[in-house]
């Protein structure tokens, strides 16, 4: 074989071997890919993900206004009258409570957020309105709420207003509540 | 010391050795051609074999005939034996037969070398069928042998198929490189680039194909053999690595793959349309520069058989248009094919009717790989028949007619004989049927939503499958009739002239027939 067959066969044996090469440089190429356009769902930088988050928080203050259904007996405050807090954090806050009667009764308190836009931005993980209290007489409680303000918070909105109305339901067992129920259903 | 000479001299310009150790020593390359052509038609009614184990389990729904076990190892391995023993083999058979002659060099570049990438594949194909005898059974992931289908999940025989795969792709390299060297280094004095027949440009633009793609399926199985047994998690999520990332890879290779194994059929279309037409052929610099086109184009659309993994819309967009784009240079192919027999003196022998069949059944395979290129379409089509029944299109009456074709068209230059007209036409009529009507209910029922690659599937799919199954069993005799009528060829039959067909033009066609052991001693003058 001449020269220039030589010299094909050796440029073409390279080429060979550097192909092979090539397929295994395809892995980090796709992995750099994949990073610059994050695309794939690969977790590349999660240690920095929860510096992100926290520099999206703000302060809101969160005010607490408790009342009483008009035939409620019971003292219902809040044990803080406003909070200041940081978005996107849990916080706790009590609701102080006293059955001032001389008989055990059962109360409901239902919240209520202004301004409504903030309603959907303001998460209860805990909350002593999920369940019914029930005091002996004379008996008094602090009642938890444990709550977040999500990132997502309208950025207008400086000032959250988180309102109890305490009611009495000692009457309305379980007999009464369906009868409620079913005389709501007929109008 | 110079009657030494004159010895080694005469051996030179004896005929072959005698014997079997003719075929295990020789370096000649219309030996190597023969052993290919042969080995190719082995495994082509091997693969067929076990396309007829597919059908007759499709035949009819519910669980016939095999195992759905069994019938996973069937797909995988018809898919495995037509492509790496069947095709590609067939394809190089016919470059080590024809290249040389058509170039008017006396033999292949790298002779030894040429023995070499013959005889290892049938190794390579022993260990890949003997799988089917191991505990655990044969590679049951089909041919694309996804990850971690092939890794995690994979039988114990994988490490056998991954072997094997690697004995291919060395094949295929070095067949690669001596048509390489052979096409740039030997061709006669006034052969120019631009002067070589179509099917050694096919040949050439095919072998830099392989060279490209073949070491990459290396590293593939590669890396699949070591996330097996090393330990590495090049495909495994839960070590760091990512499933689809083998689907690039695989496609990366397999998309070139699909051009390597059309390309060459390209080119021995060209040649048999332009002498049954006795007219030259039409564009023929376009044909090149298509070819080129397509074959830069195939490293570039990789990802458009995995549209449904989830990729970036931007990826999606780019991968489409860059598929569609491979249209227009084939449609100057097709186009120039249709000019060269428009007002040609046409007459239809049966490399002609093959030839014709390829033109418009492979435009057909074409088209309905269009359909699949729309990304939000395949979305509807991935996965299902009509996959299956675009790609057997274009393999089918596609490469294997033309490799058909081709074997009618030169096989009287190989052994002196002509075959016999009334059984080839036959022979075609039985294969043009048999094939579309196996092949054309399945667009049907893959539009339908049948998938591929179950051997079950609901009721209302049965006439079409019905159908296919009897098409196949007609495609599939009619190659056993193939296999007679050529041996009936070699064995005997009219005596072929040199120039063989009327209109042949080229430098094979002016040595006799059948050629002589050596041919082009010397170099002819070409003007």
């Amino acid at each position: 074989m001449n020269n220039k067959g030589k010299t094909s066969v050796k440029f073409l044996g390279m080429t060979v071997i550097a192909m092979f090469f090539f397929s295994f440089a395809l892995v980090p190429l796709y992995n750099v890919f994949c990073e610059v356009t994050g695309i794939n769902g690969k977790v590349f930088q999660s240690e920095n993900s929860q510096e992100f988050m926290a520099e999206e928080g703000r302060d809101v203050a969160v005010q607490f206004i408790s009342s009483n259904n008009e035939r409620m007996p019971w003292i219902f405050q809040p044990s803080n009258e406003v909070m200041g807090v940081v978005t996107g954090k849990y916080y706790n806050a009590t609701f102080y409570v006293k059955n001032t009667t001389n008989k055990v009764m059962t109360a409901q308190a239902v919240p209520s957020i202004a301004p409504s836009n903030a309603a959907a931005h303001l998460k209860k993980l805990e909350c002593f309105c999920f369940e019914q209290q029930e005091l002996a007489p004379g008996e008094e409680a602090l009642l938890p709420v444990k709550f977040l303000i999500s990132n997502e918070l309208p950025k207008q909105i400086k000032n959250v207003i988180l309102s109890y109305t305490i009611f009495d339901i000692t009457d309305y067992n379980q007999e009464n509540l369906a009868h409620l129920e079913m005389q709501v259903e007929k109008y | 010391m110079s009657a030494v000479i004159e010895n080694h001299h005469d051996d030179h310009h004896h005929g072959p050795a005698k014997g079997l150790t003719r075929w295990l020593y020789t370096t000649n390359h219309k030996d190597i051609g023969t052993l290919y052509l042969w080995f190719s038609f082995a495994m082509f009614l091997i693969g067929g074999a076990m396309a007829m184990i597919i059908r007759a389990e499709l035949f009819q729904p519910g669980m016939q005939i095999v195992e759905p076990e069994f019938y996973n190892q069937m797909i995988t391995l018809h898919g495995l034996i037509m492509i790496f023993g069947g095709v590609m083999p067939a394809f190089v058979g016919l470059a080590n037969w024809l290249v040389p002659m058509m170039i008017g060099a006396p033999d292949m570049a790298l002779p030894r070398m040429n023995n070499l990438s013959f005889w290892i594949l049938p190794f390579a194909f022993f260990i890949l069928l003997s799988s089917l005898f191991m505990e655990g059974g044969a590679p049951n992931f089909g041919w694309t042998f996804y990850a971690p289908l092939s890794t995690t999940y994979a039988p114990p025989s994988v490490t056998f198929f991954i072997f094997s795969v690697h004995i291919m792709g060395a094949s295929s390299i070095m067949g690669a490189i001596n048509v390489i060297v052979t096409i740039m280094n030997m061709r006669a004095p006034g052969m120019d680039l631009m002067k070589m027949p179509l099917f050694v440009w096919s040949w050439l633009i095919t072998a830099y194909l392989l060279i490209a793609v073949m070491p990459v399926l290396a590293g593939a199985v590669t890396m699949m053999l070591m996330d097996i047994h090393f330990g590495t998690s090049f495909f495994n999520a839960a070590g760091g690595g990512d499933p689809v990332l083998f689907q690039h890879i695989f496609w990366f290779f397999g998309h070139p793959e699909v051009y390597i194994m059309i390309l060459p059929a390209f080119g021995i279309v060209s040649h048999i349309i332009e002498t049954f037409s006795r007219k030259q052929l039409f564009g023929y610099s376009s044909m090149v520069w298509a070819m080129l086109s397509i074959a830069i184009l195939s490293f570039v659309v990789w990802a458009h058989h995995m549209f449904t993994v989830g990729m970036p819309l931007a990826a999606e967009l780019f991968f489409m248009w860059a598929t569609m784009l491979i249209a227009v240079p084939t449609g100057v192919k097709v186009f120039n094919w249709i000019a060269t027999m428009f007002r040609g003196s046409i007459t239809f022998e049966t490399p002609m009717l093959f030839a014709c069949a390829f033109v418009v059944l492979f435009t057909l395979g074409g088209f309905s790989g269009l359909m699949l290129a729309i990304t939000p379409a395949d979305f509807q089509y991935h996965d299902t028949y009509f996959v299956v029944a675009h790609f057997h299109y274009v393999l089918v009456p596609g490469a294997i007619f033309s490799i058909m074709a081709a074997v009618y068209y030169w096989i009287p230059k190989w052994s002196g004989n002509m075959y016999d007209e009334r059984l080839g036409k036959l022979h075609f009529w039985l294969s043009f049927i048999g094939v579309n009507v196996t092949f054309f209910p399945q667009h049907f029922i893959g539009l339908a939503g049948m998938p591929r690659r179950y051997p079950d599937y609901a009721l209302q799919f049965a006439d079409w499958n019905m159908v296919s199954t009897v098409g196949a069993f007609l495609f599939g005799i009619s190659q056993v009739f193939f296999l007679f009528i050529v041996i009936k060829t070699v064995m005997g039959g009219k005596k072929a002239t040199d120039q063989v067909w009327e209109g042949a033009r080229g430098l094979e066609w002016t040595v006799a027939s059948p050629a002589p052991y050596h041919t082009f001693g010397t170099p002819p003058k070409v003007d």
